[in-house]
């Protein structure tokens, strides 16, 4: 197998990056153009910590997420048309239209959901894990969640449970400073998130998640101790949302300076300098790679308009297992 | 006398409440510096300060027990869950402690408190976010389930239930939020829990519902003469008003936007058969949604009962 160069690596994840951010900021425009309902919790300014822990997972880990998770989900590889087709509540889409912008599901990709719950994905990873440590095969889940999540006893009893069964969980937070209107600061009583593991025994680490090959680093060293067979990890990524936290959020709870100022930090215009700094960036290369995603985002909004409804005879379907006793 | 929405119904008694008894408080996420998810405790922060309006992280479990805890010695605590899909996380408490403390202590200690919660659908948001499944509450002795129709009766039935000397889940139709306005007291009343209203007399068929639905069985039920129920309360049901419109009537259809199977329209039913039967000269008739989890918003049309299917029903039971 030929070894893929840094170059090509680096701007493999940055149209990654480049390829979430555009298609959020379609979804954005499309919810008010009424042709995405539902509720849309946009991703724009975490990039970073998708692309930089996915590259770290093979195609046979898992990866359980949250309602903000398109970005996983293009990252593990959902085409951007299933998903697109998704969100318009299309049967094409990757849950057959039934599951929205928050209820992603990819089989083949091993996506086991998005999950409107906040904190709900965490004990479906430790049943994952359970189920591939059962089963003898040396997988990772990895479970994506918010700060907010953190306060909820599922976060609790499932770093403790992954941690006494020894299991191949990555726990992943992605600590945006936020749950919906409220800060962090007045809902947690140990704010760097990551002390929360010693009490469980889970290794823990936290990392600056608008760093994209930071990321990358902390996450290799999480999946590696994981894969192992050394029990679950706790990695904290420090990140931003730069966006309203969904399309109804008014903002009264965070200043516009500070959101400027956290712009300075986004995660795609740092990685982009870091490859200038490294003299491997190539401006035509970029230009082009920009049109290529576009052409991709086009051809996602085509494939989602083309799709169809879901045939008034399914609406009982899929409630329980059909033809009978298996 | 204002113009208010229900929003601002709910607000209203929110604050009058905390102003007349400085044991009220709230507590939920996002309810203090945000206002709350929908905007229901805007401005109470500013005004009765972070003491008795408490930004809570997100633990629906412990914000009920803490509430149950509060309620146990004596304060008067409100507890907002943002939708009904996450009072599932909070069942625990409310199902093992706060329903159960009067019982359990033989009435020693008991634990009033509220907890609200945005309900129903209709507002084109997926599944979790549009549950309405009140049955599984009312289903638990010793909680008491309210929703209202309108601004007025919202306001009225929060003070009667923020007094109420036991647990109450207050169900607010999200869909109503911003849609009715209408005249209400600004000063503090009550709309007494465990007593239906007459929405609309009439006299052939009775139609019984509450919540969104009411506004849709209002307007099915156009040039038809039918009486209208709005339950209001739906744990206990008033019973007396139900069976005293059937009594004339004789027909009977049950209209709510839950599912059907086991849906509380089930309960009214058999009670209507258990002490009315005899009043009846057709068989009752469910309207509900079907057997499924809410589908995606593109769907909700036909899977929440309309004026259409509704008023079918009426005239079925009119020519029966
Ligand atoms: C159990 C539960 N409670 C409340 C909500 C409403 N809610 C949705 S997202 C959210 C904030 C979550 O914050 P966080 O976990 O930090 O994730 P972020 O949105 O910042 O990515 C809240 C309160 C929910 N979906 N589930
Ligand atoms: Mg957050």
């Amino acid at each position: 197998m030929k070894t893929e160069s840094r170059k090509d690596k680096l701007q493999r994840m940055l149209r990654m990056m480049i390829l979430i951010r555009r298609l959020e900021e379609k979804s954005a425009e499309l919810y008010s153009a009424t042709k995405i309902r539902g509720f849309l919790h946009l991703y724009n300014g975490e990039e970073g910590v998708a692309v930089g822990v996915m590259e770290t997972l093979t195609p046979e880990d898992a990866v359980v997420a949250t309602y903000r998770e398109h970005g996983q989900a293009l990252a593990k590889g959902i085409g951007a048309g299933a998903i697109m087709a998704e969100m318009f509540g299309k049967q094409e889409g990757c849950s057959r239209g039934r599951g929205g912008s928050m209820h992603l599901f990819d089989a083949a990709t091993r996506f086991y959901g998005g999950n409107a719950i906040v904190g709900g994905g965490l004990p479906l990873s430790v049943g994952l894990a359970l189920a591939d440590k059962m089963q003898g095969k040396s997988r990772v889940t990895c479970c994506f969640f918010g700060d907010g999540a953190v306060a909820e006893g599922e976060f609790h009893e499932s770093m403790n449970l992954a941690s006494l069964w020894k299991l191949p969980v990555l726990f992943l937070c992605e600590n945006n400073l936020y749950a919906m209107g409220t800060s962090i600061r007045y809902t947690q009583a140990v704010q760097e998130l990551a002390a929360k593991g010693a009490g469980y025994g889970v290794p823990s680490a936290a990392v600056d998640g608008m760093d994209i090959l930071a990321v990358e680093e902390a996450a290799r060293i999480a999946a590696e101790h994981v894969r192992g067979g050394n029990g679950p990890y706790f990695l904290e990524c420090r990140t931003y949302r730069l966006r309203p936290h969904s399309m109804f959020d008014t903002e009264q709870y965070r200043t516009r300076d500070e959101v400027e100022e956290w712009k300075k930090r986004d995660p795609i215009d740092l990685f982009i300098q870091r490859i200038k700094d490294e003299g491997i960036w190539d401006e035509a290369e970029y230009v082009a790679m920009e049109s290529d995603v576009a052409e991709e985002i086009k051809a996602a909004v085509a494939f989602a308009e083309a799709g169809t409804m879901e045939p008034v005879e399914d609406l009982t379907r899929f409630v329980y297992a059909e033809g009978g006793r298996p | 006398m204002a113009v208010m929405n229900m929003v601002q119904a709910i607000n209203s008694a929110l604050a009058l409440e905390m102003a007349l008894d400085d044991r009220v408080l709230l507590l939920g996420e996002d309810v203090g510096r945000d206002g709350g998810v929908f905007r229901v405790s805007e401005g109470l922060l500013e005004r009765f300060g972070a003491e008795r309006v408490i930004d809570t992280p997100l633990s629906e479990s412990a914000i009920v027990g803490a509430a149950i805890g509060m309620a146990a010695y004596g304060l008067r605590p409100v507890a907002e869950i943002q939708f009904m899909g996450f009072t599932y996380a909070a069942m625990d408490q409310l199902f093992t402690h706060a329903a159960r403390l009067r019982s359990r202590s033989r009435g020693r200690f008991t634990s009033p408190l509220v907890v609200r919660t945005p309900y129903g659908g209709g507002i084109k948001a997926p599944e979790l976010h549009e549950e309405s499944s009140e049955a599984i509450f009312c289903h638990m002795p010793g909680i008491k389930v309210v929703v209202p129709s309108g601004p007025y009766c919202a306001k009225g039935l929060l003070t009667a239930a923020i007094r109420d000397p036991d647990p109450v889940l207050f169900l607010e139709p999200t869909r109503l939020y911003r849609l009715i306005k209408e005249e209400v007291p600004e000063s503090d009343y009550l709309v007494p829990m465990g007593k239906a209203r007459v929405a609309r007399q009439g006299g052939s068929v009775t139609v019984v519902s509450w919540g969104s639905m009411l506004d849709t069985v209002l307007k099915a039920v156009e040039g038809r003469d039918a009486e209208v129920i709005d339950l209001l309360t739906l744990s206990p049901f008033d019973v007396e008003t139900v069976l005293a419109s059937v009594a004339r009537t004789g027909r009977v259809v049950i209209v709510h936007e839950a599912v059907l199977s086991c849906g509380l329209g089930a309960e009214i039913a058999a009670t209507i058969a258990e002490e009315g039967i005899l009043h009846l000269r057709a068989p009752i008739i469910r309207v509900a949604a079907p057997d499924v989890t809410m589908p995606m918003p593109r769907l909700e049309g036909r899977y929440l009962p309309d004026a259409a299917r509704i008023g079918r029903a009426v005239d079925q039971l009119l020519e029966y």
